[in-house]
């Protein structure tokens, strides 16, 4: 192949490769991006009811209930202003405690009840999830100037 | 006293990094032979003063002196021995300290695997390095110190995450580093070719073992991560697309088309700006992963932000190399000559191939991890892109690039015949197609993504057996003799192609038809899964050296027979009063029957337990372990042995080349 040739082989390629992946990201990315909403948001009626979302703040101390099945809890998660049930299937993480932080994947019902499919426990006693962490700063700071 | 002696030792490693990196490069733009000399001796020595800074710091975890504060912050009294040992890099302080130690380690290793290499290439070489070790040393001592004290001392210490507590992360780290770290040489040759403006075939062959071997750690410190998830996490998974992960998978995509640009490279003289220029981005992910890692970034991007001593340091120097390798290969590269031609069919071409697919999937993981914070950062929310994200792109890219896997190694550099490559390879696409349409009807039920993981994995099984069979009919005597008279290189590289189709197979199986289930069990009651009945007889208290465990019991049967008795624990270390669960897992080649203990419901011992059925997981630690192997025996081909008893050998080819 002449260096011409091979130059403008080489564009056609790299471009149809770049076309492809971009095409596949574009795609993947508008319906897997997951967003995340704090207690007061939800409240606010901002979070989406059609997607799934991530809530995130603390486990409110003597939320935790145990359905008769064994395997469904409820609990509830307040970012200190405002707070909401979530309904939750299956075996919790290890670090999930009572007044410690949680964020949880899933959907909103009609009810008002977040039925969460994912309760993510990638984090250690010590350290809050960012997302928990920041969903309880912003309320307290909107308490704070509600007060002011 | 012995905190204070690695400290000091750690200040006299700086200054022997700062040698290092100025007298040889000095020498060598200048020529003067007497400078350049001093690489070798600068580099052992700067080795060995950070060996015994961090033989002091484990000796301080081995003796649980709490009066430094990383031990009194990341071990415990009680803690094991091992984990003890291991805990000395299971800290930021700590983990830099391996860092820097393994690129010691390299350093060593190119000063005296380097004596076949002109004088001012080795000197350049080592200079870089050395220059690296610079950064990380000023780093620890001024941000990160490692040896810092607590006054008061600490009566204990806080323990050590009890996830790390595994043998998995005994070696998982220093593995990673080996392979991150590794591919620092890679990058000082790249920058000593464009300082030197010698960007021959010569410095090809010279980097080529090295970053084999390189990718060959980073591959395996991946495997032993992804095992180590699997079993100590807890749920199954054995990738989450996290960005801890894809901070090392980045390296890994990136040094996979380096090994493959640098075999073009090498053989044809073609590539050469390109492999140059990827040399310096496999290195900048290796500094931009460690960078996310070790920053605290991922956490929190705000948490980062209020630091800002280490995070500035790290971000500025992460800008000096990046911006100053691309600097200066932006100026020297235009210099340099391309290689002969190829047709668009060639291996040449089918290599190019498989760099621009690599290169397309890299920026979508990149993407991926670097876009939440990049939200973030911005003030713009909190978003997560999750593992759907990564599948849904990734998964399309890599499958051409597997599916040419199968052909680059029998297409002939320069100028291969499309006709002659179809006449080769009819009957082994028939075979692949039939065992992708066939095979998932004998699992439960077909499954398309894990038909076309059957067929690529069939395909490049295939298409390996054929470049022996096309090796073996040429040349005499019998068949075990010509096995071994094949060259290191192609077992290498048809042992890391097995390894992928292995791999490959067992992800189209595990991620399609693997079963779970959360069952609340009573004592004496039994579950069902994928044809296992797992009784559970209950649960006994159990004393760990660091922790207490409620230790389950179940007896796992197929068919009335017995399989296994399992002990899955649930634990409560004593330092920190945190739960831990650990999986119990029964594995064999074709599958793992795994089960964790939940939370225990009532009086009478009833629990919450969670069963899997993994089919082929095992295949995955398998093929890792057969892209290791291919590694390391493709990186101890004779020819770079020749080259090293033999100067002429690069100079014949530099000549070629040109």
């Amino acid at each position: 192949m002449k260096p011409r040739h091979r130059k403008l082989a080489l564009i056609v390629l790299v471009l149809a490769v770049l076309g492809v992946a971009v095409a596949l990201v574009l795609n993947a990315f508008n319906s897997n991006l997951v967003f995340f909403f704090s207690p007061t948001q939800v409240a606010n009626g901002e979070a989406p009811t059609s997607r799934a979302f991530r809530i995130g703040g603390l486990v409110e101390e003597g939320s935790t209930r145990r359905e008769a099945d064994g395997l469904t809890t409820r609990f509830v998660v307040t970012d200190t202003a405002k707070s909401m049930p979530v309904t939750y299937t299956g075996i919790l993480p290890d670090l999930f405690k009572e007044g410690k932080g949680v964020v949880a994947e899933g959907r909103l019902g009609p009810d008002g009840l977040f039925a969460a499919t994912q309760v993510l426990a990638k984090h250690d006693e010590n350290y809050m999830p960012p997302e928990a962490a920041s969903a309880i700063e912003q309320a307290q700071k909107a308490q704070l100037t509600v007060v002011e | 006293m012995i905190p204070e002696l690695g400290h000091f030792a750690l200040i006299i490693a700086l200054l022997l990094a700062l040698t290092q990196a100025i007298l040889p490069l000095v020498g060598a733009q200048r020529g003067n032979l007497t400078l350049m000399a001093v690489a070798r001796p600068a580099a052992q020595g700067q080795f060995l003063f950070t060996a015994i800074a961090f033989a002091c710091l484990a000796y301080s975890f081995l003796t649980n002196d709490f009066s430094v504060e990383n031990v009194a912050r990341n071990s415990f009294s009680q803690l094991p021995e091992v984990y003890r040992l291991t805990a000395t890099w299971g800290s930021h302080e700590g983990s830099l300290l391996l860092w820097v130690l393994t690129l010691g380690f390299w350093s060593t290793a190119v000063s005296v695997f380097s004596r076949h290499l002109p004088e001012d290439m080795a000197a350049r070489v080592i200079g870089v390095m050395g220059l690296i070790s610079v950064g990380f040393l000023a780093f620890l001592l001024t941000t990160s110190n490692p040896f810092e004290r607590l006054l008061p001392a600490a009566m204990d210490g806080n323990d050590m995450n009890p996830l790390l507590q595994d043998w998995g992360m005994i070696i998982h780290p220093p593995m990673l580093y080996m392979g991150y770290v590794g591919f620092a040489v890679a990058f000082a040759f790249a920058i000593a070719a464009l300082l030197s403006g010698k960007m021959d075939v010569a410095w090809a062959r010279w980097s080529r073992p090295w970053t084999t071997v390189a990718w060959a750690f980073l591959t395996f410190g991946i495997m032993l991560g992804s095992w180590w998830a699997y079993r100590e996490l807890g749920w199954g998974g054995w990738w989450f697309w996290d960005p801890t992960e894809n901070a090392s998978f980045m390296p890994w995509i990136a040094g996979t088309a380096l090994i493959h640009s640098l075999a073009v490279t090498e053989k044809r003289g073609a590539f050469k700006a390109w492999t140059v220029l990827l040399a310096l981005v496999v290195f900048s992910l290796s500094l931009l992963g460690t960078f996310l890692v070790r920053s605290g970034v991922l956490s929190s991007v705000h948490a980062f932000a209020t630091d800002p001593a280490r995070g500035a340091f790290i971000l500025g120097f992460l800008a000096v190399v990046i911006g100053g390798s691309l600097a200066l290969y932006a100026w020297r590269a235009p210099k340099m000559v391309t290689g002969s031609g190829f047709t668009w069919f060639s291996r040449e071409s089918l290599l190019l191939a498989n760099n621009v697919i690599l290169m397309a999937a890299l920026g979508s993981v990149l993407l991926g991890t670097l876009y939440p914070l990049f939200i973030d950062a911005m003030g713009l929310g909190k978003i997560s892109v999750g593992p759907p994200y990564f599948n849904a792109v990734f998964v399309p890219l890599m499958a051409p690039a597997l599916f040419l896997m199968g052909i680059g190694p029998l297409a002939r550099w320069k100028d291969a015949s499309l006709p002659d490559v179809v006449t080769r390879m009819k009957w082994a696409l028939g075979v692949a197609l039939a065992t992708g349409l066939l095979l998932p009807l004998t699992l439960d039920g077909f499954n398309p993504w894990a038909s076309l993981g059957f067929f690529l994995a069939a395909w490049i099984t295939l298409a390996v057996l054929a470049a022996f069979i096309d090796r073996l009919k040429h040349g005499q005597g019998g068949l075990l003799q010509k096995l071994a008279g094949l060259p290191r290189g192609f077992w290498g590289m048809q042992l890391a192609h097995l390894g992928m189709a292995i791999g490959v197979a067992g992800i189209a199986v595990v991620a399609n038809y693997s079963t779970e289930r959360d069952v609340r069990m009573e004592v004496g009651s039994y579950a069902e899964l994928a044809g296992y009945t797992f009784t559970f007889r209950g649960t006994t208290e159990h004393d760990g050296p660091n922790y207490r465990a409620a230790r389950g019991t179940l007896e796992v049967s197929q068919n009335g027979k017995p399989v296994a008795t399992l002990h899955p624990e649930k634990r409560i270390y004593n330092a920190s009063g945190s739960g831990m669960t650990e999986a119990a897992v029964h594995p064999n080649i074709f599958r793992d029957v795994y089960v964790a203990l939940g939370e225990q419901l009532d009086d009478q011992g009833a629990w919450t337990v969670r069963l899997f059925h993994k089919p082929f997981i095992n295949w995955l630690w398998f093929g890792a372990l057969f892209m290791v192997v291919g590694g390391f025996m493709a990186a101890s081909d004779k020819r770079y042995r020749i080259a090293l008893r033999r100067s002429e050998v690069p100079k014949h080819l530099a000549a070629q080349g040109a």
